[in-house]
């Protein structure tokens, strides 16, 4: 039986190249970037190397790279390190119904703490507002934190215009951008758009998982998570992670030239979702203009969890847009204003370029038999 | 310091002329359950239990949390072993319960000379080992009323025991001696804790679990297998045997009304779990219910299903609060794999408004619009057996 893996939003397949890398680091470049010794300094010069293409692949410098543990740390860091750097300059923070769980309980945790936190709603389509964005920022808001592309249904969210909106209300505001979802497949250009902090993760782009980078541009103050040694510097203390780290360049390396490899992949999505529409009793809920990485949909009347497994059962590896009965249903399908069936059935299938046509079409006639021979839900 | 275990027995010594029988089921349980953590040996003189290391590899701390979940146990201590000389008690008494004594503010001391050669009497040897724990941890009074520990000393045959810290057991009765059942389980909280209220009682468990892929996942079944293995601390062992249901459920779904469609599906279960039981020599069935909790576990709801069990069917929670239950779950640490929210075979197709109180003959009539019994043989031919141990 083949394997079809339709969850690279979930992770993916590490890329030989990198683990290889991470191999090498491993038994040959082992040392400590920290040491004085030449063992080290050559592990520095890894973890630079690294830290080069990252940098490269979204046009900043080295300096401003910062490796995390992944993406959860590096939202984590950026949502609470500004928003204690800025206390003392307000206390509202503006971000979207429809953030990564690593930035939503960041932002309730420091409710409880005192800020006020505004999260804008999203329409059907997924997507907040700008005219929202615009006005919810004040001049005493701290920290503005929108993601780059939503995890669930892959919308593209406003953010390049969100700088501009701050500088025009006069606002201390810090902008994070959760770009998870969306690095290596589109453009993300944090001096372009005018983001200050931006979250990226290895183990969506074919790295192992376990490190993530932070994009903190020069002269943005953040108060660290952690405290301990001078490593990056102070910013993210503790021995790196090197063969994550140097890994993780690989597939930058691999895997950065996005244009091309996201014209590949939107052909396959284009032709997925063609024959999704085609498809009776299956409902799209990824809006049109959506990253063609992501599409999801629901399977009116069959519970996500059925599909999975029933998908699973014959080799093809999807995700389950909801959690289960007993669990919570999908915040960002809930935000989008989607009815509570719709929202227990949601699938979501995520594409890599290892995907190909012939993959879609065996998905479909899959899920044709999943749709034709499963009982429904009354 | 060579320590031991002393275990006091529970309510069988309440037993008659049966008393030794449990006496020796609960050794024998002792003694299979400390067979993982070393080698030690198990003794019970009046109604005592004695659990002394035999090697030094014998982890004292894992007998003694293995002895606190053993049924039959009302209480157990910690002793320490020193030659019948009473120096080197005083000596071991000052060393050993110095970490006690640390966390208490008054003592007494008490003696038992069983050996009756030692010479010293027992108001000397108490007076004697407190006179020296006195000198030695002057922060702690003596109070010989209202003390926070009493202190005793034991002159046995072989050696003197000292002993302060008294915990409490896992109470009940010794697994085994109450016969065995088949416990109906899926995954929830409420099952597991039904398991181990009838282990407490010497319920010696066999489990069936409902499947229904793809339905239900793989992961349901391992949480199963999860909880199973948290209860069989206090139980012993359990062989688990899982239940392809997927086609009976369909059938039901597809055929039944489907206000029906819970209390058919239970009938459906409690044929299936009665056949297992008594293919495994189990006089009776288990169930996690709690009455009025769903609507399937209402009084009409229970005679419904209960009309196609021939057994007894026991529900230790009929009258219990979920908070109680919860606080059960919580104690024997089955609540955290409980919560993993996973499909499980009682919440796929689940009607919005299920019948609170069914009739009888309606729900036959609903029920044999299924040709049911091929598909029961069929699932009865196709189980899977799990054994499941700490």
């Amino acid at each position: 039986m083949k394997e079809i893996y339709l969850d690279n939003s979930a992770t993916t397949r590490v890329s030989r190249k990198a683990a290889e890398k991470a191999v090498e680091i491993m038994t040959q470049h082992y040392g400590n970037p920290s040491s004085l010794h030449s063992k080290g300094l050559e592990a520095q010069h890894d973890m630079e190397a690294a830290g080069d293409l990252v940098a490269a692949s979204i046009g900043c410098t080295r300096e401003e790279i910062f490796f995390t543990s992944g993406g959860t740390e590096a939202n984590n860091t950026a949502v609470f390190g500004a928003a204690y750097a800025l206390r003392r300059r307000g206390k509202r923070i503006v971000t979207t119904d429809i953030e990564h769980s690593s930035v939503r309980e960041a932002m309730s945790r420091l409710e409880q703490e005192g800020f006020e936190i505004i999260r804008l709603p999203a329409d059907i389509n997924g997507r907040v507002s700008a005219e929202d964005i615009k006005k919810a920022i004040t001049k005493d808001t701290i920290l503005v934190s929108i993601m780059a592309v939503n995890n669930e249904v892959g919308s593209i969210q406003p953010i390049s215009g969100v700088k501009r909106i701050i500088e025009a209300a006069a606002s201390p505001a810090v902008f994070h951008a959760d770009a998870v979802q969306g690095y290596l497949k589109m453009p993300l250009r944090p001096k372009k758009y005018g983001i200050d902090l931006m979250t990226l993760s290895g183990h969506k782009i074919h790295a192992p998982k376990g490190v993530g980078v932070l994009y903190k541009r020069r002269g943005v103050r953040i108060i660290p998570l952690h405290t301990g040694g001078l490593q990056q510097s102070g910013v993210r203390p503790g021995t790196e992670p090197l063969p994550l780290i140097c890994a993780m360049g690989e597939a930058v390396r691999e895997y950065g030239n996005t244009e091309e490899r996201t014209e590949a992949v939107k052909a396959v999505s284009e032709y997925c979702r063609a024959k999704l529409k085609n498809t009776e009793g299956i409902e799209i809920n990824s809006p049109e203009d959506a990253l063609p990485y992501i599409i999801n949909f629901s399977a009116v009347g069959i519970r996500s969890e059925t599909i999975l497994h029933y998908l699973a059962d014959k080799g093809i590896y999807v995700s389950s847009g909801s959690a289960c009965a007993k669990g919570q249903k999908s915040h960002v399908l809930r935000a989008m204003g989607l009815s509570d069936d719709r929202i227990d059935s949601a699938v979501r299938v995520s594409f890599s370029d290892e995907n190909t046509e012939e993959d879609i079409d065996i998905f479909i006639k899959e899920l044709e038999n999943a749709l034709r021979t499963l009982a429904r839900k009354r | 310091m060579k320590e031991i275990i002393l275990a006091k027995l529970g309510e069988i010594v309440l037993k008659g002329l049966n008393r030794k029988n449990f006496e020796d089921v609960l050794v024998k349980t002792i003694k299979r359950r400390l067979y993982r953590i070393g080698s030690f040996k198990v003794k019970c003189v009046q109604s005592t239990i004695t659990v002394t290391p035999l090697s030094d590899d014998a982890d004292i701390d894992e007998a003694a949390d293995c002895i606190s979940k053993i049924f039959g146990i009302a209480a157990y201590c910690r002793a320490c072993v020193a030659e019948k000389d009473i120096e080197k008690i005083k000596t071991a008494a000052c060393e050993y319960l110095a970490d006690h004594f640390s966390r208490i503010g008054s003592f007494k001391v008490e003696a038992k000379r069983s050996d009756k050669k030692f010479p010293l009497k027992s108001p000397e040897i108490a007076r004697e080992v407190g006179g020296c724990l006195a000198d030695r941890f002057p922060e702690v009074a003596v109070d010989v009323h209202t003390p926070d520990a009493v202190v005793t000393v034991e002159i046995r045959d072989d050696a003197a025991y000292i002993h302060s810290e008294v915990f409490k057991g896992a109470g009940g009765i010794p697994v085994g001696t109450g016969g065995k059942a088949a416990i109906l389980i899926s995954g929830g909280i409420d099952s597991p804790v039904a398991g181990y209220m009838m282990a407490k009682r010497g319920v010696e468990l066999t489990a069936v679990h409902f499947a229904s892929p793809p339905y239900t996942s793989e992961r349901a079944e391992e949480k199963v297998a999860e909880l199973l293995k948290r209860v069989s601390l206090y139980s012993g062992r359990i062989r688990m045997y899982t239940v392809p249901f997927t086609k009976l459920q369909e059938e039901i779904r597809d055929k039944c009304h489907e206000e029906y469609f819970t209390i058919i599906m239970r009938r459906f279960m409690m044929r299936i779990a009665q056949e297992i039981a008594e293919q495994n020599e189990c006089q009776a069935l288990v169930t996690g219910e709690s009455l009025g909790q769903v609507a399937s576990q209402t009084i009409g709801a229970v005679a419904c299903t209960d009309a196609v069990c021939s057994m007894p069917v026991f529900r230790p929670l009929i009258g219990m609060d979920k908070e109680e239950i919860i606080g059960i779950s919580r104690k024997i640490d089955t609540f955290e794999v409980s919560i993993q929210p996973y499909e499980d075979c009682c919440t796929v197709f689940t009607p919005k408004h299920p019948r609170t109180r069914p009739v009888l003959s309606t729900v036959i009539d609903e029920e044999n619009k299924i040709d049911y019994a091929p598909l029961i043989a069929d699932a009865l031919e196709n189980l899977k057996v799990t054994d499941i141990s700490a």
